[in-house]
């Protein structure tokens, strides 16, 4: 079935809603509008707004009201339009959702999803294109995934909703256009586990989200000058499958990380480490960042383009490490 | 509002519906939740107990008068001074003093303390300690019931510094736009910490704030139980029957500072002294035994009752067992279905 990610994540939304009647959404924009991304198009109209709940822009209220739904037994999905506008509902998130369980001693658990758009690239300037995925993978409590193919897009909303934790799927807006082939009977996929989305032997690419797609392309180019690149998709932020990547490294011996956050106290940063401590002699070179420079994102499509991690950095990066044997 | 505005009536003419067995429960739970409070005190000066603790004398009233207008099948969610709204929804002084000595039978198995008790089976869902965090929480309890078909009320205390948030105004708004069952409770014991309400509101009378939201709302003197049960019936049964949010304000007052750390320099003693002579426990006591409903011998007994329930409770939490270490990354995350 030729769709795309849009319409994928749609379908999971919808599958979820017809399956289970816990299930509801609410969030900005999501019913009449039909969603600031049009993933939720037509839902209201399907649902109605008892299901598909349209919310004032009160983004803490309306995260901890998913919350405390989710304490009350119902299984919330929360759209929050972007990760930037979460920072209103980072004291819901962190003190409440990822706490309660814990705080309780086990007695609560907060079977909420959240979704938001991230990531830049579209010429928003600095207030709209954050990805801020790593300030969520810091928090235990929380699960954070991020998907980069159809699958994903269709599998990991049913596979959040069977869990009893809160996961937050970070959505690059820039991947919503993403057009493929996806089985008809395609349904829930693991969440946890890094995957490989292409195998190589010289140099390991890691990458998630929409950069996964610019380390794909790297690795074809690479491929142009003779080296074989595997590609890890991370899907995964929180908890990282650790084991896949230094599976990978062991082989290749080079890892290069693509993170489209800010290289200081990156995700990029954290993964390196890791690779560090359990690869260490296992590496021929030292461990790769291809990251977002340190600059509020700005809004010149050239200057936009400068600051985000490019295909060609990416490749530059890779053929660096391989030339230093 | 003074309090003399509500005498408890005699038991032969009994206008406010509160019967003299009724009224004794009234006295004896407030003095629990004073002579527990004054244990941890003690217990903490002794270094038993860590951490934070804020302490409830002054506004036992509140937390009992209130917790007479909710059945079990409502839910609660309250603040980081909880200590007396835990004890008056029911949980053990024992399960509370032992999660504050950090020990597994405490209601949190230690891993909350004393701003954060939990009771599922009571349906206290905690104690919350970012000011104002539990408002969002309420609104969706009351959100899950309102779906599911279930008439409950979710009873939600918090402070007044807790109306200087953005979660106060994002709530009732939230909850009275989806018309919801929460009962919104203010203990409003005039200080933010130790910022006075009147350094930190522009309009101090909070209960007038709700009409910004088209919530019903009222202010009661948080130093009478009586008053504040009936307050509190009265707002629960709306909530119940509307299906819609009420704010109730509860004036009241703590005698003791903020929290253990506070050297309590932002107020004058005469201040503290002037809300002492309203002291709702003496206040009530007096009333009972003017109109014969107490005497001093009963009273004793009471004392001696309760003094046991607190030894009892400290000697639980001795016994506790601490939670081992190799626990402690329990209960980060839920299993993972297969």
């Amino acid at each position: 079935m030729r769709t795309t990610c849009r319409e994928a994540i749609r379908e999971a939304l919808r599958a979820a809603l017809r399956s289970n009647p816990r299930v509801f959404l609410m969030g900005e924009d999501i019913g009449a509008y039909g969603g600031a991304y049009a993933v939720s198009h037509g839902l209201l109209e399907e649902f109605g707004p008892e299901r598909v709940r349209d919310t004032p822009l009160s983004e803490s209220a309306f995260v901890g009201a998913g919350i405390g739904a989710a304490l009350g037994g119902m299984r919330p999905i929360v759209e929050v339009m972007t990760v930037n506008f979460s920072l209103l509902a980072l004291d819901q998130i962190v003190n409440n959702a990822a706490t309660l369980r814990h705080m309780s001693g086990g007695q609560l658990s907060v079977p909420l999803v959240i979704r938001m758009a991230t990531g830049a690239g579209r010429q928003l300037a600095a207030q709209h294109s954050h990805s801020l995925e790593c300030w969520y993978a810091h928090i235990p409590g929380i699960r954070v995934v991020a998907p980069a193919t159809l699958e994903d897009a269709r599998g990991m909303l049913p596979a959040a909703l069977a869990l009893d934790d809160p996961v937050v799927i970070f959505e690059h807006a820039s991947l919503y256009g993403l057009e493929g082939e996806l089985a008809d009977g395609a349904g829930p996929v693991s969440l946890s586990g890094a995957a490989v989305r292409r195998a190589g032997r010289d140099v390991t690419l890691i990458a998630y989200g929409h950069s996964l797609h610019k380390a794909l392309e790297a690795a074809e180019h690479l491929l142009q000058g003779g080296m074989e690149a595997e590609v890890v998709d991370l899907r995964s932020l929180r908890p990282l499958d650790l084991e896949t990547i230094v599976a990978s490294v062991r082989k290749t011996h080079r890892a290069v990380i693509v993170d489209e956050g800010w290289r200081t106290g990156s995700l990029a940063g954290e993964i390196a480490a890791s690779i560090m401590e359990r690869a260490f002699y296992d590496l021929d070179a030292p461990v790769a960042r291809v990251c977002t420079a340190e600059v509020p994102i700005p809004y010149a499509k050239q200057l936009e383009d400068a600051a985000l991690p490019r295909v060609e950095s990416i490749v530059a990066a890779a053929r660096d490490l391989i030339g230093r044997r | 509002m003074s309090p003399e505005q509500s005498v408890l009536p005699a038991p032969a003419a009994d206008a406010s519906g509160v019967a003299p067995a009724h009224a004794l429960a009234l006295l004896r739970l407030m003095l629990l939740i004073r002579r527990f409070e004054e244990k941890a005190a003690e217990l903490y000066s002794a270094g038993k107990i860590r951490g934070f603790l804020h302490l409830y004398i002054g506004e036992e009233a509140v937390a009992t008068g209130v917790m007479q207008a909710l059945g079990p099948e409502d839910a609660v969610v309250a603040t980081y001074r909880e200590h007396g709204q835990a004890l008056a929804r029911g949980i053990s002084p024992g399960a509370i003093m032992a999660e504050m000595f950090g020990r597994a039978n405490g209601c949190s198995r230690g891993r909350g303390g004393s701003m954060h008790l939990f009771d599922v089976s009571r349906r206290f869902y905690g104690g919350y300690a970012i000011v104002g965090g539990g408002l969002p929480v309420a609104v969706g309890l009351a959100l899950a019931d309102k779906l599911q078909g279930r008439e409950r009320v979710t009873a939600c205390f918090f402070g007044d510094g807790a109306v200087a948030e953005g979660e106060f105004h994002e709530s009732l708004n939230l909850a009275s736009l989806w018309k919801l069952p929460v009962l919104f409770l203010c203990e409003n014991n005039l200080y933010a910490m130790g910022t006075a309400l009147a350094r930190h509101q522009a309009q101090p009378d909070i209960a007038r704030k709700a009409s910004a939201y088209d919530v019903a709302a009222e202010a009661v003197d948080g130093m009478d139980v009586v008053a504040v049960e009936a307050a509190a019936r009265r707002a629960s049964d709306q909530v119940r029957h509307e299906g819609r949010p009420f704010l109730l304000e509860l004036r009241t007052y703590r005698f003791r500072a903020h929290s253990m750390y506070d050297p309590d320099l932002y107020r004058t003693k005469d201040e503290v002294e002037s809300w002492k002579q309203r002291d709702p426990i003496p206040q009530f006591r007096a009333r009972l035994e003017q109109q014969g409903l107490l005497t001093a011998g009963e009273l004793e007994a009471m004392e001696h009752i309760i003094e046991g329930e607190i030894a009892a409770a400290v000697a639980y939490a001795e016994s506790g067992q601490l939670e081992p270490i190799d626990d402690l990354l329990k209960d980060v995350y839920g299993p993972v279905p297969i």
